[in-house]
């Protein structure tokens, strides 16, 4: 038995140093020479054995670090299809053709990558509904919300650009739609559009640099925002379902009562909703890849051709709420700002809820029955982006439109007078 | 008369004297069901990609009707004959176009520009064909040719009207001519209208296949297209099981191991 003085492996894991106390590794060998010349030890307590969170996590608390699984498996199996894609107008279909017939596990690889795409969208949609729902967006994690947004745009744009590479007839016309958005931009827009797509039209040139975005310039962009977003949760640490500050009842030496260790804690749950997350993508990926042309769209079977038009345009699924508002509003350019202020009406949030409480728990009926609306709306405009824009289709997109933009525009009138209810002291759990 | 016309004229011509003659000795019995036509387009392909025996006679069939004008470039002859356990000499035999080896893409000998000459459009590549376009519409679409005189190829389809491809199965099938009803419909400005409607076909010319026999071959055709738009979908399915039993297993265990962390929180 070694030394036995506190604050080293005495402690029970994710007990407190000392304030102010730097941990001393007792260990010897290539531990301790590691621990010399970079703070392993300390990196490990400060952040997941010494870093606490609620104790009251319900299933809404798995998909952040599902967000980060997939975001890993989206890097490697993309770095592999890398290796065998081919970014150019003639050779890129063929590539992707190569990879699921002739790479060695090139198929698994690819349907892993296009799975991916729609996975990391489910579980940041539902990782934003719990934010919704709970408060998270709330005082003081209002930086933690807008960084979280900031890593939702730039996961569009990665998306996008993903979707054009396979050179299919949808990605084709697919990006012709979207990338004409930008000419609704005053003065500078057609200009800018042939800027973005360095060609006339959808070309050789845009293929190329949307490949260069694609693998290096917007994944960067991606980590590092990822990484200020758990740079930031570190400072405030987690909200909960009660949306409660945890940090406010503190033990005598400082650490929240209602607060347990992320790491083991948390680490070994998040390893079971890992364990169904993927049980759930492999049904995907080996029974259903296209997910009926979900995912996979029929027509990106077909080469991408500037002179067989799809019978109908329409982004992919995760898009396609934003594509309903664009062409619920007859006038292209005001449909375009509407979208524009419809991701701002996430991004503003913070500063629009005016409910003494945070979480959904507490607040009164208004506000429940106003998230219902939403949720509802969004998901009737995901499915109203993928139906032809005509008669009753466009008059519910203009429906859900307007009930889209109340829930957050009407948020600073309605969550001050709704009636809430009185806030716990504790945390509510019950000990499984 | 520009020479792309007259071609297109010539090709009629040569295939309608071929149908009829085809058509004069055999006997057909009429479709077993004609009134089931009319609901062509919920016509289901009901094909099982697991069937090599299907595979291996939709192969057959491709190589004999339709690699004359249609590719299928991202397929091996190679890979095909693992795939769909064709010997090795019968492949060789029987499939390989002779001064093509196993490495060799699956490639139609019909010059490209010229066959765009011929139809108007080349054949296109059917590697991909039952992915871009589903395996109901393959087969509804092999099963709706009938004749039409105002084309160049003599032929016309309901699922793909005004279709550049010639009625290549007219031998086999037999000549068919579709058959109307006036139905009687409410215009938006409250009078009566009638609409021909397609309503059956109407056998006008026997082919060498009976309707069993016929219905049969598309089935394997279509299912060998099933097959070369994503080859390896028998082996994903029967892995799929596989992977997904150790995640189940996986699973328990992390639950397991999550419980007994978790009972010292209280």
């Amino acid at each position: 038995m070694a030394t036995t003085e506190r604050g080293s492996e005495l402690r029970a894991p994710g007990e407190p140093l000392p304030p102010g106390a730097t941990p001393v590794s007792t260990k010897k060998g290539f531990w301790a020479w590691l621990n010399k010349r970079m703070p392993v030890d300390e990196f490990i307590a400060n952040q997941l054995t010494g870093y606490y969170a609620p104790k009251n996590f319900n299933i809404w608390y798995f998909f952040g670090s599902l967000a980060l699984v997939v975001l890993v498996l989206q890097l490697v199996t993309g770095i592999f299809l890398a290796m065998f894609y081919k970014p150019s107008a003639v050779g890129a279909f063929d590539s992707v053709q190569f990879i699921m017939r002739e790479v060695d596990w090139g198929w698994l690889v690819r349907y892993m990558h296009s799975t991916g795409a729609s996975a990391f969208f489910v579980v940041v949609y539902l990782h934003m509904f719990r934010g919704l729902m709970y408060g998270s967006y709330r005082q003081p994690r209002e930086l933690l919300w807008v960084i979280g947004m900031l890593v939702y745009l730039a996961l569009m744009a990665e998306a996008f650009m993903g979707y054009v590479l396979p050179w299919g007839n949808m990605s084709f016309w697919g990006a012709q739609v979207i990338v004409n958005i930008f000419s609704t931009v005053p003065v500078i827009g057609p200009g800018l559009v042939q800027w973005i797509r360095g060609d006339y039209g959808i070309a050789d040139a845009t293929l190329n640099r949307f490949f260069a975005l694609h693998v290096a310039a917007v994944p960067l962009i991606l980590l590092l925002l990822v990484m200020l977003h758990l740079v930031a949760l570190r400072r405030t640490g987690s909200n909960n379902p009660d949306g409660i500050e945890i940090k406010e009842r503190t033990r005598a030496d400082g650490k929240p009562l209602d607060g347990i260790p992320f790491h083991p804690y948390y680490t070994v749950k998040d390893v079971v909703g890992v364990g169904v997350f993927f049980v759930i993508f492999a049904l995907i990926v080996f029974y259903v890849p296209t997910f009926n042309g979900l995912f996979l769209e029929q027509p990106n079977f077909e080469m991408a051709n500037q002179l067989s038009t799809p019978a109908e345009i329409h982004p992919v699924w995760y898009f396609t709420p934003y594509y309903a508002i664009l062409r619920a509003v007859p006038n292209k350019g005001m449909g375009a700002l509407l979208m524009l202020l419809s991701l701002v009406s996430l991004l503003a949030l913070p500063w629009l809820d005016r409910s003494p409480v945070k979480s959904i728990r507490y607040k009164g009926w208004i506000s429940r029955v106003m998230l219902a609306v939403f949720v509802i709306s969004f998901v009737g405009l995901g499915y109203l982006g993928l139906q032809p824009a005509e008669g009753l289709y466009v008059i519910l997109a203009r429906i859900f439109g307007v009930c889209y933009f109340a829930f957050f525009w009407l948020m600073p009138f309605y969550s001050r007078i709704d009636r809430v209810k009185a806030v716990p002291e504790r945390v509510v759990y019950h000990a499984h | 008369m520009p020479i792309s016309a007259r071609c297109k004229k010539l090709t009629a011509l040569l295939l309608a004297t071929v149908m009829a003659a085809g058509a004069a000795g055999a006997t057909r019995a009429q479709a077993a069901d004609e009134a089931s036509d009319a609901d062509w387009q919920s016509w289901t392909a009901n094909t099982n990609v697991s069937d090599t025996a299907s595979l291996q006679r939709g192969a057959r069939d491709f190589v004999a009707h339709c690699l004359g004008c249609h590719s299928l470039k991202y397929e091996r002859w190679s890979r095909l004959g693992e795939d769909l356990n064709i010997p090795k000499e019968l492949l060789a035999k029987d499939l390989i176009p002779p001064g093509e080896g196993p490495a060799d893409y699956i490639t139609s000998p019909m010059p490209e520009a010229a066959a765009e000459k011929w139809f108007g459009k080349a054949p296109p590549d059917l590697s991909l064909m039952a992915r871009a376009r589903s395996t109901d519409y393959l087969y509804q679409y092999l099963k709706t040719f009938y004749v039409d005189s105002d084309r160049a190829t003599g032929a016309n389809n309901l699922a793909l009207p005004q279709s550049a491809m010639p009625d290549i199965v007219a031998s086999l099938e037999g000549l068919k001519i579709p058959v109307y009803k006036s139905v009687e419909t409410k215009g938006p400005d409250g009078q009566m209208t009638h609409e021909q409607v397609f309503d059956h076909f109407k056998q006008i010319a026997p082919g060498s296949m009976t309707p069993q026999q016929f219905d049969q071959f598309v089935r394997d055709l279509v299912n060998f297209l099933d097959y070369v738009g994503d080859p390896q979908q028998a082996m994903r399915r029967a892995m799929g099981v596989w992977v997904i039993l150790f995640l189940l297993v996986f699973t328990w265990l992390a639950w397991l191991l999550k419980r007994e962390f978790w009972k010292d929180v209280k």
